[in-house]
């Protein structure tokens, strides 16, 4: 498993509940070293061995801290990288969702042994979607419930976005109301010149 | 379709399909701006402009009128804005005929893509077939990484100069080191799991060093790791701490017999003959031991003195023995029906 992925647990964990709750999160996890590597590879478990241990820690259901994950990743401002990265799916927020298909080839891309999940968006009605998300490791059904209201609100479209009903298969629903509902946060393509 | 309309259709389409694009006339002025370079361009007046005036061609060489444009027709032109911020662009100029004039078509070249020239373009001024926003993505990627390796290599930079400075690393002798012993006393103290604390001090080690070199010291050194991971089991802890220490944690290990029998294990590994058959170097090493079970609130710093201290005892008894330190007495541990012997467990 890539560092990056697991990386991204410790600093939700430092920046929202401090360094010291992440020390006993790493310790509980049992990780090898108490700062996660972002650049080195870990053992296939360890995501979900440090999910736990955060859940456990922090005191919540794996599903709400997977959640609030989700959220931290695209709204948190030293995650700036990783929103900027994800609106580039779209100009506006139903691009985004039908250019998620493509988000695992755009980051093999980038970074070949990232090992991100893949992304299955189905069109099943008008402005409405499921989009799963199958990964051996864990269940990130909740972390895409997350990861997308923050990106709706980022886009400033007014959508629902929850659990989809086990009759329309596992994974998230996405119900777009309004894709311009607010102007959203502002979004520049361009890197400001060094 | 009127003349007027189709000209209309025509330019509509090309604005969807090359938003970068500018149309002459047959003298090479500026007739109609796309929608992408007309933001590109910003303040820059375009429209009504030679193209000669508002850009300069600075490959091939000598470019100055748009006879010479001309001559260039379906050719890869480098031009750059003549005004303001001199952007740097690829182009090329396609004539259609004297009435409809010619198109060139312009795109950001690679130097100017990562801040688009300075202009605010949106993925709406890119027609969805052109791939310059998922370049504009891979090169936002590429920095991540980079300045994620650049982290990385700053971190291992500081790590290499640490290792440096201590005399010995623990990269000799394989055991981890002090951090991953706070790190496995922390989580076993924290799970409430019982296990006990072995240290072992080699015996006139300085010696060896002094009159043998540090080469056999370090032999010596890798002998007792090795053997150490003979004695214990593999879900014990060996950890160098120092010089010449070793600690070995025990998870579960609460018996004052197992845990005799693993001092006395370990006293029997390391005494083996060294590798290189030098049988005057017979290592011994004097061991303590603490029982976390012994303690009624046991604690990771007094669990190691208590470890050292019976070290101590048993290098001041001579050396090539095993202390087990009697604890404060308060533990509730499953050793408790053992106290009764505690005395013999102490002299060893």
């Amino acid at each position: 498993m890539h560092g990056l992925i697991v990386r991204s647990v410790q600093s939700f964990v430092t920046d929202v509940y401090g360094a010291a709750q992440w020390q006993r999160v790493a310790v509980r996890a049992d990780l090898p070293t108490s700062d996660v590597e972002a650049m080195m590879r870990y053992a296939d478990d360890v995501f979900a061995r440090t999910v736990s241990a955060a859940a456990s820690v922090l005191d919540k259901p794996v599903d709400g801290l997977l959640e609030d994950l989700g959220t931290y990743l695209v709204s948190h401002r030293s995650m700036g990288r990783i929103r900027r990265l994800l609106r580039f799916g779209g100009a506006d927020f139903v691009e985004f969702i039908e250019s998620l298909d493509d988000l695992v080839g755009r980051a093999h891309l980038a970074m070949p042994d990232l090992g991100l999940p893949a992304i299955q968006v189905r069109a099943v009605g008008p402005g409405l979607y499921t989009v799963s998300c199958a990964w051996a490791a864990m269940d990130l059904t909740a972390l895409l419930i997350g990861a997308l209201r923050a990106m709706a609100d980022d886009y400033g479209a007014l959508a629902m976005v929850d659990a989809a009903p086990a009759s329309d298969g596992a994974g998230v629903r996405v119900t777009l109301l309004s894709s311009a509902f607010t102007p959203g946060r502002s979004f520049e393509l361009r890197r400001a010149r060094p | 379709m009127t003349g007027q309309a189709a000209i209309l259709a025509e330019r509509a389409a090309f604005d969807a399909l090359l938003p970068m694009h500018a149309r002459l006339a047959e003298d090479g002025t500026i007739l109609h701006v796309g929608p992408g370079l007309a933001r590109l361009a910003g303040a820059r007046q375009l429209l009504g402009q030679r193209v000669t005036r508002a850009f300069r061609v600075t490959r091939p060489d000598g470019v100055a009128s748009m006879a010479d444009m001309m001559t260039l027709r379906g050719r890869a032109m480098r031009l750059e804005f003549a005004r303001g911020r001199p952007v740097r662009l690829k182009g090329m100029l396609v004539p259609f005929d004297r009435l409809r004039g010619s198109m060139l078509s312009l795109s950001l070249a690679l130097s100017d893509l990562p801040d688009l020239g300075g202009a605010p373009l949106t993925a709406r001024d890119f027609a969805p077939t052109d791939p310059t926003v998922d370049m504009l993505y891979l090169i936002e990627a590429n920095a991540a990484a980079q300045a994620e390796s650049r982290r990385l290599i700053a971190r291992l930079d500081g790590a290499k100069s640490t290792a440096e400075r201590q005399a010995f690393t623990d990269t000799l002798t394989g055991p981890g080191n002090r951090r991953a012993l706070d790190r496995v006393l922390a989580r076993l103290l924290g799970e409430g799991v019982g296990f006990s604390v072995i240290q072992l001090d080699l015996d006139r080690f300085k010696q060896v060093n002094d009159r043998h070199g540090h080469a056999a010291g370090d032999a010596v050194l890798c002998h007792v790791a090795h053997g150490l991971r003979r004695a214990v089991r593999a879900v014990d802890t060996v950890v160098r701490t120092g010089g010449d220490e070793f600690v070995v944690v025990a998870s579960g290990l609460t018996e004052p017999h197992a845990v005799t029998l693993m001092a006395e294990r370990i006293l029997s590994e390391i005494a083996q003959p060294l590798p290189d058959g030098d049988a005057d170097r017979v290592v011994s090493a004097s061991v303590g031991c603490a029982i976390s079970s012994r303690y009624a609130r046991p604690d990771a710093a007094r669990l190691l003195a208590a470890a050292d201290a019976a070290a101590y005892a048993a290098k001041r008894a001579g050396g090539g023995l095993f202390r087990l330190h009697p604890g404060d007495g308060r533990g509730a541990g499953p050793d408790r029906r053992d106290r009764a012997r505690r005395g013999r467990d102490d002299v060893a």
